[in-house]
């Protein structure tokens, strides 16, 4: 055994994946470290220290960028979580439908963004978008979707919410397939109801298949940037910038330094937020 | 019994309700203006077209700007192709040892590969080791990006599933006198087909709709893929809604095929990937 494993699970099976990786994944982070303390242009570097950081947390037009990612991810996060486990229940229920449903939630989630992006930037035009139009029929005056900064961002991460949700109930859907049928025989012959049954069964006992939503909807949050950038462009004003789409911006304007300062703090922020989630989760898990 | 019947039946209407209000009123959209001209299509309303326009919408979308759609298409397939090639071979070897081994390396071999798919890449430092090795704007270069992006997960799919392949298969061709090479290729390898499939179709749609990494790695109009040709047909006041719906609809036809006939294996895929890693 120790032969087979010296000789024939050698680590030179991994050489080719370490070499792409390491040198188009994590040689780039790391020296992402050290590039986001310098004013470069690729050719050149210049050492600044700490500047592009404090540009970083002083300007409002940036600052900006740190509540409206967390926003995003906590409202998209929560929404998942939250519709995805309802639409699992119903989607598992002795619904007839259920296969055409399933099919038809999930399917968004293999679209591209930012096809998805202009298509609902065009329905939640203020005047002309099928929204409104629809709301007006029944008396309601809808909206500016997009160009009101107080519920632009809200707008786009409903649409996140609408392609995403059926990667969220898919992952349910199978936590609760593997749901052994005892329990909810022993359930009915206690007398439980359906609501009893969701609150004693369905919810503790997808724990894990939560723990996944909870941290990929999460970190897709943080680090989403087509969707906004095909409906809104970070605009009105800097009302739906994300970390990333200024990325983008400060490197789209040449600041190289600066959009890569971007990418630490999301790099540390991700780690910050993501890594003690995911530990706090795993650890539910075990309890249960 | 009736009544319960009347309820099921009450929600089965409901729930089909819903989802025609909210995912096929916006398919229908982006079909029916698709098939508008110009001036009706602006209108961004769900009439009935008064003229019919299909053809003449999807030829002038393929043949704009001396077919920059069909290239963008080529230049997409061929992205994807190529680095669905290179993920497969090289993640299904890795998962292989990673699955079979265990020792002090596991365990930070494992961990850097988990936080592939949580750690958003550096963007400029990438363009900056891109450069200096003289792949930036290359086909190569996006290929070799998205498949340093999409190790992680291929990887995490692989392991698990190899660990349904019994050791004793690796031991009667250890026995039989197979080196490691010919015996990974060769008895491992044919084995993996389900997961292949999975890791296929899902990096598949991954790539082909990626629009991020081609805006950063792959800049240019020669180079354009498909995701980046929808600018095309925007401009602030003067877009031509119909093309632009009509280039829509002709991007989100490979998934559209694709779900056709692997949407069990991609739910399964999605499903296993998530659950596990």
């Amino acid at each position: 055994m120790t032969k087979l494993s010296k000789h024939y699970y050698s680590y030179a099976f991994i050489l080719p994946l370490g070499i792409i990786y390491f040198i188009f994944f994590l040689l780039p982070t790391l020296m992402s470290f050290f590039f986001s303390l310098t004013r470069w242009d690729l050719a050149d570097w210049e050492f600044i220290g700490l500047e592009n950081y404090v540009t970083f947390f002083s300007e409002s037009s940036l600052t900006i960028g740190f509540r409206n990612t967390l926003i995003y991810a906590v409202v998209t996060c929560v929404l998942k979580v939250v519709l995805g486990l309802l639409l699992a229940v119903a989607l598992t229920s002795n619904l007839r439908s259920k296969g055409y449903l399933r099919s038809v939630v999930f399917f968004p989630t293999l679209l591209s963004t930012i096809a998805v992006g202009i298509a609902f930037s065009t329905l939640m035009h203020p005047t002309q978008g099928l929204i409104n139009q629809g709301l007006s029929y029944l008396n309601i005056v809808g909206p500016d979707w997009l160009g009101d900064t107080s519920i632009a961002l809200l707008s786009v991460a409903f649409v996140d919410v609408w392609k995403g949700v059926g990667m969220a109930t898919v992952i349910y859907i199978a936590g609760i397939m593997s749901i052994p049928q005892d329990y909810s025989e022993a359930l009915q012959i206690d007398g439980g109801t359906a609501f009893d049954k969701f609150k004693h069964i369905t919810i503790p006992l997808t724990a894990p298949a939560m723990n996944s939503v909870i941290i990929l909807s999460f970190i897709g949050g943080l680090r989403s940037f087509d969707l906004v950038w095909a409906m809104t462009k970070g605009g009105p004003g800097f009302s739906t910038d994300l970390i990333a789409s200024i990325i983008y911006k400060q490197y789209q304007g040449g600041f190289y330094g600066l959009a890569t300062a971007g990418n630490v703090i999301l790099f540390i922020g991700v780690s910050l937020l993501a890594f003690p989630l995911f530990m706090l989760l795993s650890k539910r898990e075990v309890d249960l | 019994m009736r009544k319960r019947s009347a309820i099921r039946l009450f929600w089965e209407v409901v729930a089909i309700a819903l989802s025609i209000v909210i995912f096929w009123v916006p398919f229908y959209f982006v079909i029916i203006n698709s098939f508008k001209n110009r001036t009706e299509s602006s209108l961004l309303n769900i009439d009935w077209p008064s003229t019919f326009h299909i053809l003449d919408n999807y030829k002038e979308v393929l043949t704009a700007q001396d077919g920059m759609v069909i290239r963008a298409f080529w230049n997409s397939t061929l992205i994807t192709l190529l680095s669905i090639i290179v993920l497969v071979i090289v993640c299904a070897m890795a998962g292989y040892v990673l699955q079979r081994r265990s020792d002090r390396w596991s365990g930070p071999i494992n961990f850097l590969i988990l936080a592939g798919l949580m750690i958003p890449p550096a963007i400029v430092p990438t363009i900056w080791v891109l450069d200096s090795i003289h792949l930036y704007k290359t086909i190569t270069g996006i290929v070799l990006i998205e498949t340093a992006l999409g190790v992680s997960f291929a990887t995490i799919l692989y392991k698990g599933f190899m660990a349904t392949i019994p050791r004793e298969i690796d031991e009667a061709a250890l026995v039989d006198g197979c080196g490691p090479v010919r015996m990974f290729f060769q008895m491992i390898f044919p084995l993996l087909m389900p997961v292949n499939s999975t890791v296929i179709v899902l990096s598949a749609v991954g790539i082909y709709n990626d629009f991020v990494n081609p805006l950063y790695f792959l800049p240019g109009a020669k180079n354009a893929t498909i995701q980046l040709t929808l600018y095309n047909f925007t401009s602030m006041y003067n877009t031509s809604w119909n093309l632009l719906f009509a280039d829509i609809i002709l991007i989100s036809l490979p998934p559209l095929i694709l779900f056709i006939f692997f949407n069990k294996r991609i739910v399964a895929g999605m499903t296993a990937g998530a659950v596990k890693g």
